[in-house]
């Protein structure tokens, strides 16, 4: 028996969500008498290896095989199943993002295993397994019973806090074989933004809606997410205009995020958006309509012209950062 | 070739959401049924395939699992332009449920491409597209933002975080969508909501096959605490706020 937990790397680098997943994974294991392995899989160096360890996991395995420089679902899907197999998984525990979101629903029918997906706490009850999960776009919370034997999670961005327990966890090194000819996901380009925070990993995102007018207005939102060590998003009809690039859409269908701080200049706060930014821990609106929606939403607010008004919380910001 | 596009009949995406039988049940008084906004994106971009001669896409089909009560927003899918749709009669159960479904009925059917949005947006599950490619044995590309065929082969964008990247793939395929496929979705026009009348619908009958999780209860969210007012000419205020009440910057 053991809780499974999938930890995809970055050119070889781990980063704040693998260490909450792990500690998710950790708290859950105890929670089941049972002990966390990490699986890494693709080149991670054994000094980023043992940071997994400082978070609870017992054992590391870390798979490597040409072929896994590529996300191929159905091979990461066999080398994730085999690996659970092997270690008897009952809990098989990924982020909640785009590799997750890949890979889970995969694994789910190759282990015949219910999913809890998007979860941001531990399970309400292990005996029957039942997990709590946002449905209906945040606009509800559904209490869901996982009938089957193994059990996938996949644990919501920044819902998790990363407890540090000091574990010295061994490293299993393992050359695995994949199914060359199953091999079908061709890579022909990569186009990767460097020297950007990533909106989803953010911790604070600007964000501006129509009420900016225009895109001429945007320098002062630029500015304040890099006071604050930001990411810019921006509400559907400013990237639908080509004000901002798409990258930056966040709502219902476009990014879903959870930072710590979410403040948006010039946004009414539609249904569509909020279903986006609801799990953000702080929201504070800026909009010169005292009754836009986006404040029953927000825990601090700025009735006013923001191109007003931001100049002024720049300055603010300057001062109290002494910068 | 032939494309299948997967559809999800879901609550319109403005819906007060509200519950009865103690919190276990949607309450469906009033609910404008819609197709899922992703699915709907996908079906635009499949048509729009179609119309393009030289990716030498024939024929659109879409699948849906549910009851009868969902056949208007099949209806509306065939207005928009598809060629035919299936559905199968059961109620969805679990996305595992469906997708097993689903597999059952493409599975020796010849489908090229099968596009799924990446969540449907009651559940929010982001499940049912990948396990039915798992079902298929078929290969699959989840977030992706574009999609075309160019002899034979199938390139697609799919996000990465912080990038993209553009990926060839043989058919047959899953392609699991998120934005980016398509502006806006197609608008049915009259004709095509007068020639949706006679298209079929195919009826099948479900397989037997226990899902693997269940719904208990629901639960709304709690009401957040009311907005702190600051004056507009003083933001320092607002940044205090943030540094010492929230501590977040
Ligand atoms: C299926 C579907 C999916 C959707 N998905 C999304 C989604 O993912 N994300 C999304 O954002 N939208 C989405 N939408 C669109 C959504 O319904 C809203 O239309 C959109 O969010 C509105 O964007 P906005 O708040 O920027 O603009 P508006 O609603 O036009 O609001 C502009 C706001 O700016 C304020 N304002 C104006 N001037 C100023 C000023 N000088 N200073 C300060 N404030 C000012 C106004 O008071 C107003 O509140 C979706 C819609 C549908 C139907």
């Amino acid at each position: 028996m053991s809780v499974l937990v999938f930890v995809e790397n970055w050119d070889g680098k781990f980063k704040k969500l693998t260490f909450e997943i792990v500690s998710y994974a950790s708290k859950l294991a105890e929670l089941l008498n049972t002990s966390a392995i990490a699986l890494s899989v693709g080149n991670v160096e054994n000094l980023e290896l043992e940071k997994l360890g400082k978070y609870g996991a017992q054992k590391i395995i870390s798979a490597t095989n040409e072929k896994l420089n590529v996300l191929d679902n159905r091979i990461y899907t066999d080398v994730i199943a085999d690996f659970a197999r092997k270690e008897g998984a009952e809990v098989i525990v990924l982020a909640n993002n785009i590799t997750g979101k890949a890979l889970a629903p995969r694994l789910s029918v190759n282990l015949s295993a219910g999913i809890g997906s998007g979860v941001g706490k531990l399970p309400i009850s292990l005996d029957p397994f039942v997990v709590f999960k946002k449905v209906y776009s945040g606009n509800a919370f559904a209490h869901v019973r996982i009938k089957s034997r193994i059990k996938i999670l996949t644990l919501a961005q920044n819902s998790f806090e990363v407890i540090e327990t000091g574990n010295n966890a061994s490293i299993e090194q393992h050359k695995i074989q994949v199914r060359d000819e199953i091999f079908n996901t061709h890579v022909q380009e990569v186009q990767k933004q460097t020297g950007k925070i990533v909106l989803t990993d953010a911790d604070i995102v600007i964000s501006g809606g129509r009420g900016m007018k225009s895109p001429d207005n945007w320098p002062p939102l630029v500015e304040l997410a890099g006071l604050l060590g930001g990411a810019l998003a921006c509400s559907r009809p400013v990237s639908d205009e080509g004000w901002r690039p798409h990258e930056e859409h966040t709502g219902q269908t476009g990014k879903i995020i959870a930072p710590n701080l979410y403040i948006a200049v010039g946004i009414s706060g539609s249904t569509q958006h909020i279903a986006g930014v609801s799990s953000s821990k702080y929201i504070v609106a800026i909009n010169i309509d005292k009754d836009a929606p986006i404040f029953a939403n927000a825990q601090y607010g700025i009735i006013g012209d923001a191109v007003k008004i931001l100049p002024k919380l720049i300055d603010a910001v300057k001062e109290v950062k002494g910068k | 070739m032939k494309i299948l596009v997967c559809i999800s009949n879901v609550p319109d995406t403005t819906t007060k959401i509200k519950f009865i039988d103690d919190n276990k049940k949607l309450d469906t008084t009033g609910i404008q049924w819609i197709i899922n906004p992703w699915d709907e994106l996908s079906l635009t971009r499949a048509l729009d395939m179609k119309d393009d001669a030289a990716s030498g896409v024939q024929k659109v089909t879409v699948a849906h699992v549910g009851l009868g009560s969902s056949e208007p927003t099949i209806r509306k899918a065939l207005a928009m332009g598809a060629d035919d749709a299936i559905r199968i009669n059961a109620e969805p159960i679990d996305a595992f449920f469906v997708a097993a479904q689903l597999s059952e009925v493409i599975k020796n059917a010849g489908f090229d491409i099968i596009l799924c949005g990446i969540e449907s947006s009651d559940y929010n599950g982001s499940t049912a597209g990948g396990m039915l490619a798992e079902f298929l044995g078929y290969p699959s590309v989840s977030s992706v933002s574009s999609i075309k065929s160019e002899n034979g082969q199938i390139i697609m964008t799919r996000e990465i975080d912080g990038g993209k990247e553009i990926i060839s793939m043989p058919v047959p395929l899953v392609a699991i969508i998120q934005k980016g496929i398509a502006k806006e979705p197609r608008i049915a026009a009259m004709r095509g909501i007068m020639t949706a009348r006679t298209k079929p619908i195919n009826v099948s009958q479900p397989i037997t096959i226990e899902s693997l999780t269940e719904v208990i209860n629901y639960e709304m969210p709690k009401p957040r605490a009311a907005c702190k007012f600051v004056d507009p000419e003083n933001p320092k205020q607002l940044v205090e706020l943030l540094q010492n009440e929230a501590k977040v910057i």
